[in-house]
Formats: structure tokens, C-alpha cells, sequence
């Protein structure tokens, strides 16, 4: 955050410098792309937050370590599709669950359907590539992830 | 109209929202609280990053990438877009409005999904999170694993997309 701050700042200090009026232009140019989005944005942060409420972190983890196989594995996919849970918050709640015994195929497909997938971030996504490409996006990751966690299952 | 249609649920959510603190209303402030948690990580990330964009579309000329990472660009082009992506940091979506302007510069529809599928499962300072708490071996296997899987995505949604007049919009 901090970086990326910095580095923003950087830019335009050299932009400016070089040509004021192409700074201007550009800014203004990113600045209407983050208003015209805005309540879209909105939009999905109040469904991931009304979702994060309705399943908290202690279910999740208990409804994924307790169903193995097939059960615990479609678990994975659909919590993993559905939440929007930052990385600083998802990797330690995985090393929680492999602690208390869940296999690495069901995490595999967990983190992989959470970083490729995101059904709550349709609406933000369909403004960009259209609602169909976007479903089929998602719906293909989803497929994918759970092939990838069959392949890890057979390595570890 | 579609302009007023677009506000009215964030504005009934946010009504909603104010209505449960005034009434001590506990599920509806957790809500809140979940909704202040994530746009606080979203309001101070992504303005700037749209401001990066904006000065990228500005400064960057299209011919200059095109030859890069457009359809003729071959492997070299896909090893961009995925070192690219494994550079950056952030959720999916902030992947979004970068898939729009590499589409703009005339990225191939294979590469933008290919850099799609980078920016959400290798990014690098994410891998280092996951060595930490899942290891190196788990880790090492799921990025080579990953890697094939995402660009055969890529090349499966461009055959599908490639006589459909397919577009990444400005939002």
C-alpha cells in the first residue's frame, strides 16, 4: 500500500514534469474510470460483506475439515467461489486447516477457486468483459480448480 | 434512467446500513462493519491505481506494446503478460481495469485471460504468504500446476470468442 503510494506519487511528479497537460489528461482519465465504477463497487462489497456475515471464518473452517472426500471438496469449491477473502486472511486460515487435517487436494481447490473465481465480483467484472464471457470465465476457473486439486491429491 | 438505476442499491444498502446503527440493529452493523472493513482496503487502493492507468493509456503508444503482446507475439508475448502479472498485487478485480487498457494496447484475447489467470493465482508476493503457512512443496507444485491449466484457458476462451466480436469494455 505504501509502496504503491510512492510509486503513484513518483509518476505523476515526473509526468508533471515532463508535460503538465498529458498528466492532466491522463489523471482526470483514471479518475472518471474509479467514479464511473464506483457504485458497482459498492454494490459488490455489500453482498461480499452481507455473505461474509452470514458464513464467519470459525463455520467455514468447520464445515471444510469435517466433510472429506467429495463432500469436503465441494465444500471448498463453493465457499472458495463465493467469499472474498484477502490473502493475508486466507493463507493462515489454511494452515489452520491442514493443521487440524484437512487434505491438501481440498485446500488446493480452495485457494484456487478464491483466487480465480469470484461470484460476488460478477456485476464489477461483466462491466468490463460483458455478463456472458464473465460467467463462462468464472464457471471454466471453477472447473479448472477442481482439476487441479485432483492433480495435487495424486502428489501429496 | 439506467444512471439512477445503477445507485439505488448501494444507496438502499447504505440507508439500510445508517437505519441498523440508529436502532442498534447488531446483524445489520456487523454487516456494516464487514462493508467498512472492505472499502477501506478499497478506497485508498484503487483510486491510485486508476490514476496509474490513466497516465499509462496517456504515455504509452499503442504501437509500441502492440508488437509485444498481440496475437502475432507468439510465446514471448504470453511470458509478458504473466511476468506482468506476477509483479503486481491486489484483489482479482483490481485486475480488471488492467485487462482493459493491455486490451486497448492491443493485447491478443488469448494473453488478456492469460493475464488474467496470472494476476489471481501467481502473483509473487502472495506466493511468498502461501510458502509461509503452506510450504515450499505445496506451493511449488500448485504454481506448475496452475501455470499450464490458466494458459490453456487462455487459447480455449480465445477459440471461443474468436469470431463473436469480442470486446473488453470501458466500464
Amino acid at each position: 500500500m505504501g509502496l504503491l503510494s510512492i510509486f503513484t506519487g513518483l509518476c505523476i511528479i515526473v509526468s508533471l514534469i515532463v508535460n503538465r497537460h498529458k498528466t492532466w489528461a491522463g489523471v482526470k482519465k483514471g479518475a472518471l474510470m474509479f467514479f464511473r465504477l464506483l457504485p458497482t463497487l459498492v454494490l459488490m462489497l455489500a453482498l461480499v460483506s452481507i455473505v461474509l456475515y452470514l458464513i464467519p471464518e470459525e463455520k467455514l473452517s468447520e464445515y471444510m475439515g469435517a466433510g472429506s472426500g467429495i463432500a469436503g471438496w465441494m465444500t471448498a469449491a463453493l465457499f472458495g467461489s463465493v467469499a472474498l477473502i484477502p490473502g493475508f486472511i486466507a493463507y493462515p486460515l489454511c494452515g489452520i486447516l491442514i493443521k487440524s487435517g484437512v487434505a491438501y487436494s481440498v485446500i488446493a481447490v480452495f485457494i484456487t477457486t478464491l483466487m480465480m473465481t469470484g461470484f460476488l465480483t460478477l456485476p464489477l467484472e461483466a462491466r468490463f468483459f460483458g455478463w456472458r464471457v464473465s460467467i463462462i470465465r468464472n464457471i471454466v476457473s471453477l472447473a479448472a480448480a477442481l482439476l487441479i486439486g485432483l492433480i495435487m491429491g495424486f502428489f501429496l | 434512467m439506467k444512471d439512477v438505476k445503477k445507485y439505488i442499491f448501494p444507496v438502499i444498502f447504505l440507508i439500510l446500513i445508517g437505519l441498523s446503527w440508529l436502532f442498534d440493529f447488531a446483524s445489520g452493523e456487523q454487516i456494516g462493519l464487514n462493508f467498512w472493513m472492505f472499502f477501506k482496503e478499497m478506497i485508498l487502493f484503487l483510486p491510485l491505481m486508476f490514476i496509474l492507468i490513466g497516465l499509462f493509456d496517456v504515455w504509452v503508444p499503442r504501437e509500441k506494446i502492440e508488437k509485444h503482446i498481440s496475437k502475432e507475439s507468439g510465446w514471448k508475448g504470453t511470458g509478458l503478460v504473466i511476468l506482468l502479472a506476477t509483479l503486481q498485487a491486489g484483489p482479482l478485480y483490481s485486475a480488471f481495469p488492467f485487462a482493459y487498457i493491455l486490451w486497448k494496447k492491443g493485447c491478443s484475447i488469448r494473453n488478456v485471460f492469460i493475464y488474467l489467470g496470472a494476476f489471481s493465482t501467481i502473483k509473487i508476493p502472495m506466493l511468498t504468504f502461501e510458502i509461509g503457512f503452506l510450504g515450499l512443496k505445496f506451493s511449488l507444485l500448485r504454481t506448475l500446476i496452475t501455470m499450464p491449466v490458466f494458459i490453456l484457458i487462455g487459447y480455449l476462451m480465445e477459440w471461443y470468442l474468436k469470431d463473436k466480436d469480442f470486446e473488453v469494455k470501458q466500464p
